[in-house]
């Protein structure tokens, strides 16, 4: 683990239960954990073991049931619905597992579209733009719609989408889950860069060995609660 | 400024869906607007066939005249007041004599107002000329409904009967030297124009007259004794009541043609919020606020009515402008059936008050429609709508 750039990331007791009819299932169970700033983690496990519900959670999508998550200094159950919709806009990228990429909008407009919610001036606008689209090898597809792409070229429009801001923190809940290894591999690389280059936190809910590949910490959940947390030396 | 910027972007960005709902709502701002200016030009029709026709710039009637109590008429004559004889003499103003008689048409008995006009005349739209006194036959003037309804034509011969100012019944041959073609059915329908000094002589009422029309421009109205002036406003107050009715019933169908393409707007948005969902909280894990998806999904169906304008524009202009420049023709037995008089030919008025004003009410009402349904945004959670579920 990076300890030496200060923790983005803090849970404390975290946990999630969902009411289901009369039961209720617990989808985190008592989690404790921190993420540095400039990390690369995975969070990994089976189905249903709670990793897309803490991304949820640490992206101020979702809240706890009890316990408490800290994400760069907001505390996510306390956060009115406004501050959360600020927090994501201003501080945190997410990348998904079917890309979510605006149908209707170019590869330009899903890019820029996270900036027109900062009220960027046009002309930063278009040079952060067409750099995050050169991040990902896009540039020569800016005109083009989501339908025209591929797979592997949709999720590096949704990785330009998700850091064309400069976020500190990068949410990724299964960015692999539909590619190809070629692509997966691809599109790795392509966010190792943007780790390195920007030092933007990746943290990362996957069950894809691709991806352990390439990680520098793996959390393992296993019905809700942390089974096992390793740093993965050399990488 | 983000939220019509986006709105128009994905509205664009939905192509064809966007112009099929835009072309439906447009029919019903066309059809809106062209009625509402058939309306419009219809009412100033109207007011400028009936002044032309048989108001002037208002009409003074003797004392105890009213056109719908017959039982009024039989008293309603006088001397035409001095002050208005220099302006009867200049043609400003025309006398008319009104007695009740009865037609005998072959045979038949048939209930007419005589009514006398002086030939020379050129204020009142109406041929007057045709009744210059000839040798024999006292000439007379009938509109077509008339001559329909008695069976007369030009060149007849018909006996007349009438009691004049002493009481006293006397009949007559008169001549019809001319059948006139109007839509103004009000001085056509049982009524028979005769020469107003021939007309005087027979009813023994000498320089006497029951109303006298006044040129449009008239200037203000004097005070005679025994006379009161009726202005235009009050001549036509009942047109005007009998056209804001017929508008009325025009609004139903506006209602009606509305409520169909509101449905289609409530369906769109229904449907496409369903369809958006993801899309939805892919805006939310953005950072859009429920607040401004809501604001974008009603400001997008707002677009509608934009869109909805320009379709409308592309062939309403050129349609509407034709009809506003060649007008509606209406026969005579057409124009009966509104209860009123019209022109030949009505042209339509497309104001810009009209245009403007039932664009800016189609808006607030698509407005208020894309609304209803983007409420259901502020319930999803957007971890529920990530997964294209709805709370």
């Amino acid at each position: 683990m990076t300890k030496d750039n200060g923790i983005i990331i803090r849970t404390t007791n975290l946990v999630k239960i969902y009411p289901l009819g009369e039961q209720s299932i617990t989808a985190l169970n008592d989690v404790n954990l921190t993420f540095d700033r400039g990390e690369f983690a995975g969070l990994v496990g089976p189905s249903g073991s709670g990793k897309t519900t803490l991304l949820n959670i640490l992206g101020s999508l979702d809240a706890p049931t009890s316990g408490s998550a800290e994400v760069l200094g907001r505390t996510i159950e306390n956060l009115p619905h406004k501050k959360a919709a600020e927090l994501r806009s201003h501080h945190i990228g997410f990348i998904f597992q079917t890309f979510n990429l605006l149908p209707v909008y170019t590869v330009y407009e899903n890019v820029e579209f996270p900036l027109l919610l900062l009220a960027m001036p046009a002309a930063a606008r278009r040079k952060a733009v067409l750099d995050a689209l050169e991040w990902v090898h896009l540039s020569d597809r800016a005109k083009s719609r989501p339908a025209q792409l591929s797979g592997g070229q949709s999720q590096r429009v949704a990785i330009a989408r998700a850091v064309v801001k400069k976020p500190e923190l990068v949410l990724a809940d299964e960015p692999t889950a539909n590619l190809d290894a070629e692509n997966s591999h691809a599109i790795l690389h392509t966010m190792e860069d943007i780790n390195r280059g920007l030092g933007t936190t990746f943290l990362f809910s996957t069950h894809d060995d691709k991806v352990i590949q390439h990680i520098r910490r793996k959390i393992t959940l296993v019905d809700g609660r942390v089974a096992k947390d390793e740093t993965i030396a050399g990488r | 400024m983000i939220i019509p910027k986006l709105a128009i972007r994905n509205m664009l960005g939905a192509g064809a869906k966007t112009w099929l709902n835009a072309a439906v709502l447009s029919m019903a701002f066309v059809v809106i607007i062209g009625v509402q200016g058939f309306y419009l030009g219809f009412d100033e029709e109207v007011s400028r066939s009936m002044i032309a026709a048989e108001y002037g710039g208002g009409q003074y009637w003797v004392g105890s005249y009213d056109p719908f109590d017959p039982f009024t008429i039989v008293d309603a004559h006088a001397a035409v007041p001095a002050p208005l004889r220099p302006a009867i003499e200049a043609g400003r103003a025309v006398p008319i004599l009104i007695v009740q008689g009865t037609l005998y048409p072959q045979g038949r008995v048939f209930p007419a107002l005589l009514k006398g006009i002086d030939p020379l005349q050129k204020l009142l739209a109406l041929p007057a000329e045709v009744l210059k006194p000839g040798d024999h036959e006292v000439p007379a003037l009938i509109g077509q409904r008339m001559a329909r309804a008695t069976g007369l034509k030009e060149g007849d011969v018909v006996t007349v009967r009438w009691r004049d100012a002493r009481g006293t019944f006397d009949a007559r041959e008169i001549l019809i030297t001319g059948i006139m073609t109007t839509t103004d059915g009000s001085i056509d329908e049982g009524q028979v124009w005769l020469p107003l000094e021939t007309l005087r002589e027979m009813a023994v009422m000498p320089s006497q007259a029951t109303i006298v029309v006044t040129a449009p421009d008239s200037g203000p109205a004097a005070v005679l004794a025994g006379w009161t002036f009726k202005s235009l406003d009050f001549l036509l107050q009942d047109i005007k009541a009998l056209i804001k009715g017929k508008t009325v019933g025009a609004s139903i169908l506006y209602a009606i043609l509305l409520f169909l393409a509101m449905l289609a707007v409530f369906n769109t948005q229904l449907l496409s919020i369903w369809r958006r969902r993801k899309e939805i909280g892919t805006m939310m894990a953005m950072g859009v606020t429920r607040g401004r998806v809501i604001a974008l999904f009603t400001f997008e169906g707002g677009l509608n009515t934009v869109f909805a304008a320009l379709a409308g524009a592309l062939y309403g202009i050129p349609l509407l402008s034709y009809l506003a420049s060649h007008g509606f023709s209406f026969s005579a037995k057409q124009s009966d059936s509104f209860g009123f008089a019209i022109g030949e030919k009505i042209f339509p008025v497309y104001s810009a008050a009209l245009v403007f004003g039932t664009t800016f009410l189609v808006f607030l009402i698509t407005t208020a429609v894309s609304y209803l349904p983007s409420r259901k945004i502020a319930k999803l959670k957007p971890t529920d709508a990530l997964r294209g579920r709805m709370s």
